[in-house]
């Protein structure tokens, strides 16, 4: 049988100032790693959910996004006629020809600062073909009307941009009639209006990308085959869901380093902390081990004893970092998406996983930090150790 | 018959360039049910002895064997199980872990075996009934007096009904009241229970409970007295 855990436990609140320092540095380290991973789901999040697996997104050939996309109205009506798309309640097919442009707006916090905001025109069929937008307050734009929704994430962003209100770009004004929600992804941080009144005044006659329904998602590979091979045209056809997720791979994945480089460096410095801690844990109890060992304890159950109580300090300050880490999930932020150069606003997540695996990176450092004076500890001599 | 066998062992220490002897071909033979004190000046090589036959140190050569076993030639491994089942060991302080109540202290060494938690409660509470304490189970080693602690202290040495029980001055902080209480008590576990039991002292008073004395000097066994407890 192992040394029991209430020695460990009780050892650890005897020495209460340098346990908690030690246990405060590896919450920090604990709280910047999920706040920085917390940040990188979040955006990931809000792109994921961005696609639905039931549509395609059509671009020009070789076209990595949709602003350097160019598509032509024979384009959009060849789409319109394919067997394979869906339709609506009202017998029209369920596709989205779209204008897609970014328009700088200066920041409502400080307006010499200006981003990137997409201005999308889309037709009426979208509102139906992403299924997760909905108004939540106003109404829709109208159809031949200088009017825009503003997606509810840049609301509080941006000025003019509340109900009523006027906003102006690309040399005209437009009336703010609603604001949409769209299930926290993306297009919550666009700003929509009808695709035949943004048309003349962005980009001439084309469109820049055009998204449709499937009758069944399913037979994705035999449209995207029917599609690309169309003599036609020359376009590439996406599942939407994958070419949003893979727009956010570029500046997630910088994100998820960031945060593995970051907390990395200061993880060394907390694993350091742990370590002085420990090996003044093991000087000062050195008649204790002597009597432990003396008893008939192998020294491999001290160094497990010496490890667990560095892995209870650790797991401690996790639990401390986890709830320091706690009061950002939910606080929106924003970002400048490098795949589109666009502003995006998103949530902070933090998951259950993210906590998981914070407490999990807590525990590590404690074993780091504790290995070699717990190996110490079992290799103490015994005969000095009791004189 | 001898429990302890100790035959021809030299024993050495390194200090800077120097070398030090401490035994030069010590032989001794410990009986079984004996209560033996191990009485010399500073540096004889009691406590030396007394490790030896615990098998917490090695000697340079010659054995040492216990109840049988030659102590030395087990593994690291093999001599951690042979000295829980074997040895209780009493230091002359810091024999308590702080953070243990005397109920936690007793109870290690039974730890190591296979008893339930039921069986080693009971033990526990008759250990803790032997040496007197029954009504301190609770407390902590710093709510103990000197002599408490070293009743605790012999509570765990026979817990586990060791083979022999190894005391290393085990009165030598204690005021002469507290002494005399300890050293009672191994009186009446050698005479009452039969262990045999070996006790380093550098007390007269000590030794004279004992039912043989043997002097060492500059680790040569120098005399062999037997005493009429």
């Amino acid at each position: 049988m192992k040394i029991p855990l209430v020695y460990n436990v009780r050892s650890v609140l005897q020495r209460p100032v340098s346990t908690a320092l030690t246990a405060l540095g590896i919450a920090l380290v604990v709280a910047v790693f999920i706040g920085m991973l917390a940040l990188a789901s979040g955006f990931r999040t809000a792109l994921v959910r961005t696609g639905s697996d039931r549509n395609v997104l059509v671009l020009r050939r070789g076209a990595d996004s949709e602003l350097s996309s160019g598509l032509s109205r024979e384009t959009a009506s060849i789409l319109a006629a394919s067997p394979h798309v869906a339709t609506g309640a009202d017998g029209h097919p369920l596709v989205s020809p779209e204008v897609y442009v970014l328009i700088p707006l200066p920041k409502i916090f400080d307006t010499t600062q200006v981003a990137n905001v997409v201005a999308r025109g889309v037709s009426d069929q979208a509102w139906t073909v992403r299924s997760n937008v909905r108004v939540v307050a106003g109404r829709k734009p109208e159809s031949g009307r200088s009017e825009i929704c503003v997606g509810q994430r840049i609301v509080a962003r941006f000025p003019r941009t509340g109900i009523g209100e006027t906003l102006r770009f690309a040399g005209r004004d437009w009336s703010v009639v609603c604001h949409f929600a769209a299930g926290g992804s993306a297009f919550e941080s666009e700003i929509w209006g009808e695709n035949e009144q943004f048309m003349p005044v962005f980009r001439g006659q084309v469109f820049q990308s055009i998204t449709m329904r499937l009758s069944d998602p399913g037979a994705f590979a035999e449209v995207k085959r029917a599609l690309e091979t169309d003599k036609r045209m020359t376009v590439d056809v996406h599942r939407e869901s994958d070419f949003y997720v893979q727009q956010s791979q570029l500046l997630g994945r910088l994100l998820r380093v960031l945060a593995f480089l970051i907390t990395g460096i200061m993880a060394i410095g907390a694993v350091f902390g742990a370590v002085n801690t420990m090996y003044a844990a093991v000087a000062s109890r050195a008649p204790e081990i002597g009597v432990l060992l003396t008893l008939g304890f192998h020294p491999r159950s001290v160094l497990a004893s010496f490890l667990l109580e560095s892995a209870i300090i650790a797991a401690a300050g996790g639990a401390a970092g986890c709830l320091f880490a706690l009061p950002i999930n939910g606080i929106v932020t924003s970002t400048t998406n490098w795949a589109s150069f666009s502003e995006i606003a998103f949530s902070f997540r933090v998951t259950p996983g993210l906590l998981l695996a914070g407490l999990v990176f807590a525990v590590v450092m404690g074993v780091l930090g504790g290995f070699f004076p717990a190996r110490r500890a079992a290799r103490v001599p015994v005969v000095q150790a009791i004189r | 018959m001898a429990l302890v066998q100790i035959r021809d062992v030299y024993k050495s220490f390194q200090r800077d360039s120097q070398r030090i002897d401490v035994f030069t071909g010590l032989s001794l033979d410990v009986a079984e049910g004996s209560f033996t004190a191990l009485m010399g000046p500073s540096g004889s090589g009691k406590s030396t002895l007394l490790n030896l036959i615990a098998g917490l140190d090695r000697p340079t050569s010659g054995t040492v064997r216990v109840a049988g076993a030659d102590v030395h030639a087990m593994s690291a491994a093999q001599l951690a199980a042979w000295r829980a089942r074997h040895i209780g060991f009493v230091f002359q302080q810091l024999n308590l872990l702080p953070v243990l109540t005397a109920y936690q202290n007793v109870e290690l060494p039974l730890l190591l075996t296979r008893l339930s938690k039921k069986e080693r409660e009971e033990r526990v509470r008759v250990a803790l009934g032997v040496v007197g304490l029954d009504d301190r189970i609770h407390h902590y080693p710093r709510q103990l007096s000197g002599g408490q602690e070293q009743r605790v202290a012999i509570a765990r040495a026979i817990v586990a009904d060791p083979t022999l029980i190894l005391l290393d001055e085990p009165t030598g902080q204690l005021d002469a009241r507290s002494s005399q209480e300890v050293l009672t008590l191994l009186q009446r576990l050698n005479s009452e229970f039969g262990k045999t039991v070996v006790i380093v002292t550098h007390d007269a008073h000590a030794a004279d409970k004992a039912k043989a004395v043997l002097h060492l000097e500059k680790g040569v066994l120098i005399e062999r007295a037997a005493v009429g407890a």
